[in-house]
């Protein structure tokens, strides 16, 4: 009997597996894998909760060993799964949000015609994530982030003939295969100086003080290097507003409450790391603050109801980061947890909102919608009620946690996460003022009207959560961090100032208009990101490929090697046989050698 | 048991001969080549992981003085070549077409007789057979471009033959200085590298050595910057061509600086030499120089491409440097690496051919930006060409990146706190990672993404075509998700290999 781990690992693979085979071999109805598809997630939900109520407060943590992946004699490469507090919470995200993601998209993806590919493409994912979860070493960490890549490929282009989509996949996996790029230096540097590849042996190696100085923040900024990729930090941050192409419900399962956090969880899993390289941190520390910043700057001036979402989660991803930076691990994690729950919601419930309005994505062209579908609307406001932290939700526990980590260490950063409080109250603000209040703008949106239970069910049980979840007796028993935090009134005042501002603004600045007062082209334009990368590629990359390719061409190919051979006088008449194409021409040539080698050989005796 | 690797050998052949005789060029072929499989699978399955030294060997003296014999064995390493050898094979016959213009015997035959090369080559134990049975493959390939290539063959036949035959004869010449440095009585390469020991060669004429092979078996494996024959001949050449050439036997080159150079040379590498305009310079340092001109400069030439069998061909030249890097690394963990990642890239090479050799077929061209929306016409075609492309940059899952990974630890393995230049190297060579997604996806968006050309058409592949697509993705996929499958076969010959060079 193969151990729990084992399951909740394993299961999704062969799941995914069983999808592509049934449905492209054996024409399985769609429905059929659908369904298949679903189960598996839920009962890795069920085991993770077993693994979690089964772990007895005192109980150590431990390693299960799974297999051996790649076996070199005196490196092993093993896939393993660590259970403790860290990982079991963690677990219970990923499979909570996937089962209730796989459930909505029952309804929404219903009559796609790629459904089961669909399907296979999240079970992929779930084994990629729990992979990423339980790792207990860099070389499965590395194997199953690459994994997580391809299936957020493979589900952003899911809509694969559209032009859109197909860029968005791609720019995706190129711009985390940079971030990759540094984790495996990283990785590499660390292993070579500690000669281990786990992250207990590295640690052990850092403890004893084997790698230290330039090298040892060097390490640490590569390792950085792979979450800034995916958790889509500044200045990789560019592929993540277009991951949007994909699927609602991909954009809430992967692109805002676990993918794009794992870069944070893998952070907070080698903290021993940024513990003992503190230019590193604070390094760490400030990208985060810095991505937080101009994420909420441009998510004001969006217009596309995904995409604000996705700014926003750029924006909140930068807080655990920052977080991570300064030694709050912890406040990291719990903020990773409440945010799942309540940005979850908001992508669920907006793939609700577009699925009501025909497909409808941009918010002035919605409107009216708060008495249309009274309970997407209901869970949406708490949804961003817990993202705007109004006391009381999840998200004013754990965005508390951060900000009096950022008041300890550093005054420049709890000004900017301060500031970034204030415009997410803003932004979402806004959202909602023009998306469900006022008059609807076009016919979409007038003839909008709630979406099926089976979606519906989903947003309630978000919504819960994203009330209840920063509450001690959810909290201690399934988040992945502990937090405690004394009442701070500097913070309880800045965080409440913040809200009433940046909500009263958005308020008095947004209700009753039918266009944006505002017009802010460089948050707009965000930060013209796309084009300077665009122009780097051209010139740094394209162009750059064109030359060397025409000197390849020019030099090497025709200088040297055609120029050489007809220097060569004896090659005239061996081209002039070989041009002739005769079959005794090439087989001459071809004896002479192994005629050389007779004759050299006889007459060396 | 012993005469198996004789059958493996001689079968082709033999098939060869039937089909000139006479008997069914298709059918001969493909049964010959299925026998073949089904030898490799139980050779495959017998073979005992726990001994080091070749098994299944087996002799037939042919010349006693000095010792000529065709004696042929298998370690780990030469059991993974002609596993690969016996699959492309299948699948390249599978593949090839019913009618060709021309004598339909003699295009199959060629195949044959490349894959009996190979297979020659790989089982050899005795130095002599090794080159000669190489030489044998490439007779043929010459012959498939010239007759039945496409674009300029005439002009790609003649180059790849002049290219390829220098390389021999600079290969041959190294052979020759080893065998004569190494007492020059005996061929067989046991003996020869018993020999190593008592002849106490001087490092620096070792190097020499060393730098000679590393120059002709560099060519054949187009190393940089001798690599320019290789693209305009894969392209050009008639799909199994490519499929055998760019899949198995562009191996024998690094598979011979394994066997030959580094176990029989271990003074050779890091030894300076002084050459012309590079100064004194190590073997190690002038190879790990050549192999960034292949990862990073072809590299950058492959985005460059245009058309989709270009970027193949180029892609196959850059993938090459990480195979050096992990015969560079001198230690089990990236030889090992080296041997899977030759694997793994013969099978997602071959089957890249394969498939863009049949959008060729149907559409009369590869360039990409007249191919589109093929994901939506041919689905089986897309999803496979998809794993095939994923294998070939690496990502977990399939049997290249098990080997690119182990070529990655393995060059810093005991590494410590100093980044030598190998280690530094490795950090540039990563980049290629990034460089090889990037041509990869961008061909792959172009070609299957997106909406079809207006008027665009392209059949799916047949029940009969997918078998060999299949075989192909299957190997990936078994070797990438279950490794040890090929190492624990691998492991004791390889360190053997690398114990040569720490003594």
């Amino acid at each position: 009997m193969p151990s729990t781990p084992a399951i909740i690992l394993f299961l999704p693979l062969a799941v995914a597996a069983f999808v592509l085979l049934a449905s492209k071999g054996f024409k399985l109805n769609a429905t059929v894998c659908a369904l298949v598809s679903t189960a598996s997630v839920a009962i890795t939900l069920v085991l993770s909760l077993a693994l979690i109520f089964g772990a007895k407060s005192d109980s150590p943590d431990e390693v299960v060993k799974l297999f051996t992946w790649a076996d070199f004699g005196s490196l092993q490469l093993e896939i393993n799964a660590t259970l403790d507090r860290l990982s079991r919470g963690m677990l219970f995200v990923v499979t909570f949000i996937g089962t209730l993601v796989h459930v909505f998209s029952l309804g929404y993806m219903k009559d796609d015609a790629g459904k089961a590919r669909y399907y296979a493409g999240l079970s992929l994912f779930m084994f990629s994530m729990t992979g990423i979860v339980l790792a207990d070493n860099f070389a499965m960490m590395f194997i199953f982030w690459e994994l997580v890549g391809v299936s957020s490929y493979i589900l952003i282009g899911h809509w694969y003939t559209k032009d859109s989509a197909a860029d968005a996949a791609k720019k995706a996996f190129l711009t985390n295969r940079i971030g990759d790029f540094g984790f495996m230096i990283g990785i590499l540097i660390l292993f070579g100086a500690t000669g281990s590849i786990t992250f207990a042996g590295v640690e052990q190696g850092l403890t004893a003080g084997v790698l230290t100085g330039g090298l040892l923040t060097a390490a640490t900024l590569c390792i950085f290097c792979g979450a800034v990729g995916k958790s889509a930090q500044f200045p990789l941050h560019v592929w993540l507003p277009d991951a949007m192409e994909g699927p609602t419900p991909v954009s809430a399962l992967i692109h805002a409450a676990t993918m794009v956090a794992a870069g944070v969880y893998m952070l907070v899993r080698v903290s021993f790391l940024i513990g003992v390289s503190e230019n590193a941190a604070t390094i760490i520390a400030y990208v985060g603050g810095f991505t937080a910043l101009i994420a909420a700057l441009m998510a004001t001036q969006q217009d596309d109801i995904k995409r604000i979402l996705a700014y926003s989660t750029l924006s909140q991803l930068g807080y655990m980061v920052m977080a991570v930076g300064l030694a709050a691990g912890e406040a990291a994690m719990f903020h990773l947890f409440t945010h799942a729950f309540f940005k979850a919601l908001l992508f669920l419930g907006s793939g609700a909102v577009i699925y009501a309005c025909h497909h409808e994505q941009d918010i002035w062209k919605m409107g009216g919608l708060k008495d249309k579908m009274k309970g997407t609307f209901a869970t949406f406001a708490i949804g961003t009620a817990a993202l705007i932290a109004v006391p009381f939700t999840s998200g004013f526990f754990s965005k508390e946690a951060i900000l009096e980590a950022a008041l300890h260490h550093d005054m420049l950063l709890f000004l900017c996460a301060a500031g970034v409080a204030l415009l997410t109250a803003f932004y979402m603000t806004r959202l909602v003022v023009v998306a469900f209040f006022g008059k609807a703008r076009t016919g979409h949106s007038d003839h909008a009207t709630e979406v099926p239970m089976i979606m519906l069910a989903p947003l309630m049980l978000l919504a819960f959560l994203s009330i209840f979840s920063g509450y001690s007796i959810i909290a201690d028993t399934l988040s992945p961090a502990a937090v405690h935090s004394e009442f701070n009134l500097a913070i309880f005042l800045t965080s409440l100032g913040a809200l009433i501002a940046g909500a009263g603004g958005a308020w008095i600045l947004y209700a009753g208009k039918d266009k944006d007062p505002l017009n802010i082209g460089i948050f707009r334009n965000k930060f013209y990101f796309d084009e300077l990368y665009s122009v780097i590629i051209k010139f740094a990359q394209d162009k750059f490929a064109m030359v060397v390719s025409a000197v390849d061409d020019l030099f090497i190919d025709s200088l040297c090697v055609n120029g050489i051979s007809r220097a060569v006088n004896g090659f005239g008449l061996l081209l002039r046989r070989l041009q002739s194409g005769n079959l005794q021409g090439y087989a001459f040539v071809f004896g002479l050698g192994i005629l050389v080698i007779l004759y050299i050989a006889l007459i060396n005796t | 048991m012993s005469n198996l690797l004789y059958i493996l050998i001689f079968l082709p052949i033999l098939a060869s001969i039937a089909i000139a005789l006479g008997a069914p060029a298709r059918l001969s072929a493909i049964g010959a080549a299925l026998v073949n499989l089904a030898i490799s699978l139980f050779l495959f399955a017998s073979f005992d992981s726990t001994a080091a030294g070749y098994q299944f060997a087996a002799s037939f003296p042919v010349i006693p003085s000095p010792e000529i014999s065709l004696s042929v064995g298998l370690d780990g390493m030469s059991l993974v070549m002609v596993l690969l050898t016996a699959i492309v094979t299948l699948c390249a016959v599978w593949v090839s077409p019913k009618q060709v213009e021309g004598s339909l015997g003699l295009y199959y035959c060629s195949s044959l007789l490349i894959s009996a090369g190979g297979l020659g080559a790989f089982c050899a134990t005795d130095l002599f057979f090794f080159y000669a049975f190489h030489e044998l493959a490439l007779i043929p390939t010459f012959l498939m471009i010239g007759i039945w290539g496409t674009g300029a063959r005439k002009m790609v036949a003649w180059k790849i033959t002049i290219y390829l035959g220098l390389g021999s004869v600079i290969l041959l010449a190294g052979l020759l200085a080893l065998f004569i440095n190494l007492g020059g009585k005996s061929f067989d390469m046991a003996t020869m590298q018993a020999a190593v020991a008592a002849a106490e060669l001087p490092a620096t004429t070792q190097a020499w050595i060393f730098l000679t092979l590393l120059i002709g078996f560099g060519i054949l494996i187009s190393l940089f910057p001798f690599h320019s024959w290789a693209a305009p001949a894969y392209a050009s050449a008639p799909t199994p061509t490519s499929m055998l050439h760019a899949g198995v036997l562009k191996k024998f080159g690094l598979y011979g600086l394994l066997r030959v150079a580094v176990p029989m040379l271990p003074g050779g590498i890091n030894t300076p030499l002084p050459l012309p305009l590079l100064g004194e310079i190590t073997v190690l340092d002038l190879m790990l120089w050549l192999l960034l001109g292949n990862i990073i400069v072809i590299g950058l030439v492959t985005i460059a491409q245009k058309d989709l069998d270009l970027m193949l061909g180029n892609s196959s030249v850059m993938h090459m440097g990480y195979v050096f890097l992990g015969i560079a690394s001198y230690n089990s963990i990236g030889f090992s690496g080296a041997v899977v990642l030759m694997f793994g890239h013969g099978i997602s090479i071959a089957l890249l051919f394969a498939l863009a050799g049949r959008i060729r077929e149907h559409t009369g061209t590869l360039t990409i930006s007249r191919l589109g929306g093929f994901g939506k016409l041919a689905p089986f075609l897309g999803l496979t060409f998809a794993f095939a492309a994923f294998a070939s940059i690496g990502l977990p899952g399939f049997a290249n990146f098990a080997g690119e990974v182990a070529v990655f630890l393995g060059a810093f393995k005991g590494a410590g706190t100093e980044i030598t230049f190998l280690q530094g190297a490795t950090i540039v060579a990563l980049w290629g990672v990034v460089i090889s997604a990037v041509y990869m996806l961008r061909a792959y968006r172009s070609v299957f993404k997106g909406e079809p050309h207006e008027g665009a058409t392209m059949p799916d592949l047949t029940f009969s075509q997918r078998i060999p697509v299949l075989i192909l993705v299957a190997s990936l996929l078994i070797v990438g998700l279950y490794p040890p499958i090929l190492l624990d076969k691998i492991k004791p010959g390889i360190e053997l290999i690398a114990k040569a060079f720490a003594e």
